[in-house]
């Protein structure tokens, strides 16, 4: 049985997932919007708008960065502790890393705040367009104006460049480490295996990727930005290259807004520019309609650690819990 | 009006050299009780006097895109900050982007018509040129900029009018209006404006340019407005063989390579002709053409379709339907560099059909 608990927010929905069992929203508005038991309760985070936001690693806070210019964590209890305070500026990445490690970023400034406390700096001379952390070590990425660049945190080690000519964007590692893929504002992917160097061009979109998830055990890179979600192979030797990508939930006139891999299941939900979520296994492509259309895009999609429960938010604030249950 | 039934936010965009006057215009939009509050995207804080905490202050970045348009660049900064701002939708009524002094205005322009999340959200208002009256002709003397800055405008404030003679301004205005004579100029101290001489002005929605200047034909309003359908069209066949003469439409100093502009005029169009040779003009000419405006009057068309341009980039979209009374003609404007106007003319005129 599919159950949907709706929520109406009127604001923007940032982010939403799970801490724990327990559903959270990030808001535009600056807050956030917790479901303890059910019960929303809501935390006054960002004295202006909030940006962005992630979990914790642990999976036990959200990290979000606001237009005030600070860092904060949220718990699942409702305490807020800031992290760090870049003044006047609009904190619009922020990214989780390996012990408790905190990595953010707002135009051209990019750092990390280390569980001590201890903040780190790797700005770039171009606008930052992404961070995230490498599977093992620390290490961070951050996408830059014509490539990315791998640091080590903790080590004076040199550090990598990845060159690609362009803007890159939101960045990430294959769960295997042996990749690291940007989204560009050329309706693309670029991809590099790490072993080599060795470039790749994901292609095709009408439209920008703004979501990206690896499906269960890394096998599949899935993507919105089409009429689709697009999914590229990555578990053969040459990872997507040479490769057609998958195209699930296809529809005629929709472009898919974001994506969100079941956590263990070849199973992937799918939220569309109209507000509409669909399930689709990948091996048969089987559709199970999880929301109707509604007033505006899905900017947000999350599975629970289980893969039994959904969150969703929208650009206007409507937002729901789904549960698969039985 | 202008403001958005579309529901897209209107954006303005404030060009001009430092100590032009920029700032002093900024602090008073943002503190003169209009009703309308305003996310301010500047390039550094600088002297703004007012605490907003819709202020952001945001480093020009220039995007080349990889698609093989020479000239299509962006302000990656301005895509994320509009990306920014709609988490914060319904907080702010319009947008002002201050540009440093010596940006080139194109790539601003162009992000309203490349990004489509930008499209999606917000829409160019207007761009509005600050200009110092003493130092201007000595900076159009200089630099390409100052020259760019002026041909982009559709409004340009004459600032400092009172530390110069009546002959030195007159001399400006004539300059000004040399490089771009379709741009609204008003004469100014401290920038003592009246606001809405600036914001709101709706000047890229034709219809109210039209209904505030009765005078259609005469060089000194605007036509163009952002349509939601971009055309990007970057023609291929080249067609050359109308140089027929060497008129020059434009006037006064001809610096060798001085902006300068046409305004031409031709009856109805085969839009399969029109396309074809507005492609070609904008995939050749592109990189001079600084700014590119027009209504069209297609044959067998009853609507009016409006095309505007930034270098190589057109767009074009159908806007309504003529009016009885209205005489189907079609109109363009170019304002450019090293532009052979007389081949322009006759290539439109070779449009009618």
């Amino acid at each position: 049985m599919l159950t949907l608990a709706p929520y109406e927010f009127g604001g923007f929905v940032v982010a939403a997932g799970f801490l724990g069992d327990t559903p959270i929203f990030a808001l535009g508005d600056g807050t956030v919007r917790l479901f303890p038991d059910g019960a929303e309760r809501s935390v006054e985070v960002h004295q202006g708008g909030l940006l962005a936001a992630c979990r914790s690693q642990d999976g036990a806070a959200l990290i979000t960065g606001g237009d005030d210019g600070l860092v904060r964590r949220t718990a699942v209890d409702g305490t807020v502790e800031t992290l760090a305070e870049l003044p006047r500026k609009w904190i619009d990445i922020v990214a989780a890393g390996p012990q408790g490690a905190v990595g953010f970023a707002s135009g051209r400034n990019a750092h990390v705040r280390l569980a001590s406390g201890e903040l780190r700096d790797f700005s770039a001379a171009r606008a930052v367009g992404g961070l995230a952390f490498a599977p093992k070590g620390l290490r961070l990425a951050v996408a830059r104006y014509d490539g990315v660049t791998l640091h080590w945190v903790n080590t004076q080690a040199p550090a990598q460049e990845l060159a690609w000519k362009g803007a890159h964007a939101r960045v990430l590692f294959s769960p295997d480490g042996k990749y690291v893929v940007t989204t560009m504002p050329e309706n693309a992917l670029h991809g590099w295996r790490l072993s080599d160097g060795q470039d790749m061009r994901m292609t095709g979109y009408p439209g920008k990727v703004k979501s990206v998830d690896w499906s269960a055990r890394g096998r599949y890179l899935a993507t919105s930005g089409a009429n689709a979600a697009i999914l590229w192979p990555f578990f053969g030797k040459t990872g997507p290259m040479g490769q057609q990508p998958l195209q699930l939930g296809t529809r005629s006139d929709q472009l898919v807004t974001r994506v969100a891999c079941h956590p263990g299941e070849e199973v992937i939900a799918i939220g569309y520019q109209d507000g509409m979520v669909l399930a689709v296994r990948f091996a048969d492509q089987q559709e199970v309609l999880l929301r109707r259309p509604g007033r505006s895009g899905i900017s947000t999609l999350a599975w629970d650690g289980a893969g039994a429960r959904l969150v969703f938010g929208t650009e206007e604030g409507e937002a729901g819990l789904i549960s698969l249950a039985g | 009006m202008t403001t958005a039934n579309d529901g897209k936010i209107p954006v303005t965009v404030l060009t001009g050299y430092l100590g032009a006057g920029k700032t002093t215009l900024l602090n008073r939009i943002l503190s003169e009780n209009h009703g309308t509050r305003y996310a301010v995207i500047v390039n550094e804080f600088g002297e703004i006097g007012i605490d907003n905490d819709l202020l952001v202050e945001s480093d020009e970045e220039i995007f080349e895109m990889n698609n093989g348009c020479i000239c299509c660049t962006v302000r990656g900064d301005l895509i994320r900050t509009v990306e920014n701002l709609m988490k914060r939708k319904g907080s702010f009524d319009a947008i002002v982007v201050e540009t440093t002094g010596v940006a080139d205005p194109a790539p601003v322009a162009q992000t309203f018509f490349m990004d489509d999340d930008v499209r999606d959200k917000a829409k160019l208002d207007a761009v509005v040129a600050v200009v110092d009256c003493r130092h201007v002709l000595q900076r159009l003397a200089d630099t390409s900029e100052a020259e760019d800055q002026i041909a982009f405008a559709d409004v340009v404030l004459l600032n400092k009018t009172d530390l110069v003679t009546a002959a030195e301004l007159a001399a400006v205005e004539a300059r000004i209006q040399s490089i771009n004579p379709y741009a609204r100029l008003h004469r100014t101290e401290r920038c003592s404006v009246a606001l809405d001489a600036v914001l709101n002005r709706g000047a890229f929605d034709l219809d109210r340019v039209l209904s505030l200047d009765p005078h259609f034909l005469e060089p000194a309003e605007h036509a163009h407005e952002c349509g939601p359908d971009c055309d990007h069209d970057h023609g291929h066949d080249h067609d050359h063989g109308h140089h027929h003469h060497d008129h020059d439409h434009a006037h006064a100093h001809d610096a060798p390579h001085a902006v300068k502009s046409v305004s031409i005029t031709a009856g109805e169009l085969d839009p399969q002709v029109f396309f074809q040779w507005i492609g070609n003009v904008s995939q050749v000419q592109g990189p001079n053409i600084l700014r590119l405006k027009g209504i069209m009057a297609f044959r067998d068309d009853p609507q009016r379709y409006v095309v505007q341009g930034v270098h190589m980039i057109l767009e074009g979209d159908h806007q309504r339907d003529w009016k009885a009374d209205e005489a189907r003609e079609s109109r363009l404007v170019v304002i450019g560099r090293d532009l052979d106007f007389a081949a322009l003319t006759t290539g439109f005129k070779a449009c009618e059909a």
